[in-house]
């Protein structure tokens, strides 16, 4: 999950599709998120790489819409309904994730475990499909 | 040989042979330095020569020990062996007066080496005040000598010879405040060797003075000038000049001393009571003069009597080690298999005693560390309770009936019975029983309460070991120190330079280690840099 500057970003995805949930006028996913490229990213407990400033998700409500669309806690979000969540602001991402006119979120997050799994079925049968999809990127677009 | 021998009470204690031979040695060694004192008393009879101190093992504090202490027993006086053998007699027999031995008239010469050494004490003080005087006079004799032979000659000089002989008095003036200040006071040790730098200045002081006697004998006296101001402006020259050789003289004997160059360890050998010191540029007698008065001042006294459990230790592992064959190998022959049967279970518990000697030390250790705090917590309770039977008089108190009033000394021993027992046996314990003697501890405790101290205030003094100056002067041994150097004392100290100073019981051995050069190099912050940022982390749910 760490970049290289000027290189393609490369990672085994998972799409999670959240239904946003009516409680007292607000519209919630059920989830919390942490880092952005303004923050301190040494601070993060779910990087592998503390240089990483990605939007990761640090707590999900336990029966909530995250939740039960089978979000984990520690994924890093890389896009919310096709924008890239990779090199945004803590608020700016924040701002993509809570839009009053959106009913539903899209995201593609990656997990570690995500990786293992796919090197593991990969390894075992080259041939068999896997699931997950995989994120490319360009940082330099 | 018929002699009578005299001892005093000390020498009973000097001779106890707790530390056997080395002590024997080192108390003849004694004997050789401070017979002289007793042989000048009496010329007919030879005497035993004793210490001038008691031992550190046994001494006395006015005759009287502590109450409860029990009195040294006599013990047999060791002759093993004996270097001064010539020198010295032991025998006891009651004859009589008038016989006369050889040892008589060897005494008789340690009565003249007693007087030199007195006089080499005064030596330098002596040799000070003659170059001194040789110094100031000459000035003056320059003046004086033409106006007494001459005097019809002369050519009067007015004003200018006037501001010169006002010059020259209040010059002569100051060299003669400076040279008393720098070199004629009293020598607060004597060194075994000449310092360098005091015969150098002596030297150059006389070659200077005896050159312008030379030329004021050759140009003024034979050729009887006339010129009285050249002539006083001879004596000011010489004036001046002889207060720049003390100038050179403050700076090499005194400023050099100052500037610390090197870095000292000054190690107990028999405690490993370790000191670090800076000193300047010494020579090595001055740096152990130095180091010397470093150690009174703070290093723990000296007690012998803590140092016996090692000693018992190691002698119980040397014992352990031995293993004799009693049987003669060959006698009999059925016992051989039983010899070594019985060897080897000595080896064996010879390994075994080795292998508990440190768990005996553990548990040996944590029950002195409890004893002593025992009679501590007693000693504190007991002194404390002591102080309260006490106070001060106030202005109200003066009806009160004459016979409670008392003074501070019979204050101090009318509180002092009630702490004596505890205090005592905590000394006992911590076996300082005989640093502290009865009256030093009333006027110890006298001192107190004249200055109003408080119980734990008192008690300090007894808790620690303090310098050795604090206690009584049988203590110091200040006259007993050996320097032992591999280069000669009148070197400079050096980088890596070892030396030994020995007294009797114990040696301090001293290394010496140079300062390093620091190399101090700068950095200019301005004070606008300091700049920060802010780093958060923070946790938005959606």
């Amino acid at each position: 999950m760490s970049f290289i500057p000027g290189q393609p970003v490369t990672a085994v995805v998972q799409r999670i599709e959240i239904k946003k949930l009516h409680q007292k006028d607000n519209l919630i996913l059920g989830f919390s998120i942490g880092g952005g490229i303004d923050q301190d990213p040494g601070q993060n407990p779910f990087s592998e790489d503390k240089t990483d400033k990605g939007i990761y998700v640090t707590r999900i409500t336990p029966g909530g819409p995250a939740h039960d669309a089978g979000l984990m806690m520690g994924d890093k979000i890389m896009q919310v309904n096709g924008w890239d969540m990779t090199m945004v602001t803590h608020d700016q991402a924040r701002k993509r994730l809570t839009k009053k006119k959106e009913d539903v979120v899209r995201l593609l997050v990656t997990r570690k475990s995500l990786e293992h799994a796919v090197k593991q079925s990969m390894g075992s049968s080259p041939g068999l499909k896997h699931s997950g999809a995989t994120y490319n990127h360009n940082l330099m677009q | 040989m018929d002699t009578e021998s005299t001892h005093s009470g000390y020498s009973y204690h000097s001779s106890r042979s707790g530390r056997s031979n080395r002590h024997g040695d080192r108390s003849r060694e004694r004997h050789k330095a401070s017979s002289s004192k007793d042989s000048s008393r009496s010329e007919r009879s030879v005497v035993i020569n004793p210490p001038d101190t008691p031992s550190q093992e046994s001494p006395v504090h006015n005759g009287e020990p502590l109450p409860g202490e029990p009195t040294p027993a006599e013990a047999p006086g060791d002759d093993g062996q004996d270097d001064n053998w010539g020198e010295t007699t032991t025998a006891v027999t009651g004859t009589s007066e008038l016989s006369i031995s050889q040892e008589e008239v060897v005494g008789l010469g340690k009565g003249i080496q007693d007087r030199t050494q007195g006089f080499r004490r005064y030596l330098p003080l002596a040799v000070g005040l003659c170059v001194g005087l040789l110094v100031l006079a000459t000035p003056l004799v320059f003046l004086l000598l033409p106006a007494v032979m001459w005097p019809d000659r002369l050519q009067a000089c007015g004003a200018a010879c006037e501001g010169l002989f006002l010059s020259i008095s209040f010059k002569l003036l100051i060299l003669l405040v400076a040279i008393w200040a720098l070199f004629l006071r009293p020598g607060r040790a004597s060194l075994p060797r000449v310092c360098v730098y005091r015969a150098f200045l002596t030297t150059l002081t006389l070659l200077l003075t005896m050159s312008y006697w030379l030329f004021y004998g050759v140009r003024i006296l034979d050729a009887q000038d006339e010129d009285y101001h050249g002539i006083v402006q001879f004596a000011v020259s010489l004036v001046d000049s002889q207060l720049f050789v003390h100038y050179l003289a403050v700076v090499l004997l005194e400023l050099r001393h100052f500037k610390p160059s090197y870095s000292v360890c000054v190690m107990r050998s028999t405690d490993g009571e370790t000191r670090h010191y800076n000193i300047g540029q010494l020579s090595i007698q001055r740096a152990a003069l130095s180091i010397l008065e470093y150690y009174y001042r703070d290093f723990p006294v000296h007690n012998p009597a803590l140092l016996s459990a090692s000693k018992h230790r190691a002698a119980k592992h040397l014992a352990g080690l031995k293993v004799y064959n009693v049987d003669a190998p060959g006698s009999t022959a059925g016992a051989q298999p039983g010899n070594g049967n019985q060897s080897r279970a000595m080896v064996t518990a010879a390994a075994k005693r080795k292998d508990n000697a440190h768990n005996e030390l553990y548990y040996e250790e944590a029950d002195y560390e409890r004893r002593v705090r025992k009679r501590r917590a007693r000693l504190v309770v007991a002194v404390e309770e002591a102080f309260t039977h006490v106070r001060r008089m106030k202005k109200e108190d003066e009806q009160a009936s004459p016979s409670d009033i008392m003074d501070v000394r019979e204050a101090a021993l009318a509180i002092f019975p009630s702490m004596a027992r505890a205090l005592q046996k905590y000394l006992r314990t911590t076996r300082r029983q005989h640093c502290h003697s009865m009256e030093s501890i009333q006027k110890h405790l006298a001192f107190c309460l004249v200055n109003n101290m408080s119980p734990k205030a008192f008690l300090e003094a007894y808790l620690s070991p303090g310098p050795t100056l604090q206690y009584g002067p049988e203590r110091w041994m200040a006259d007993q120190w050996t320097l032992v150097s591999e280069a000669s004392v009148t070197s400079g100290i050096k980088e890596g330079t070892e030396f030994l100073l020995r007294c009797l019981d114990f040696s301090l051995a001293v290394t010496v280690k140079g300062i390093p050069y620091i190399r101090l190099t700068e950095e200019y912050i301005d004070a606008k840099s300091h700049k920060f940022l802010l780093l958060l982390q923070s946790e938005t749910s959606v």
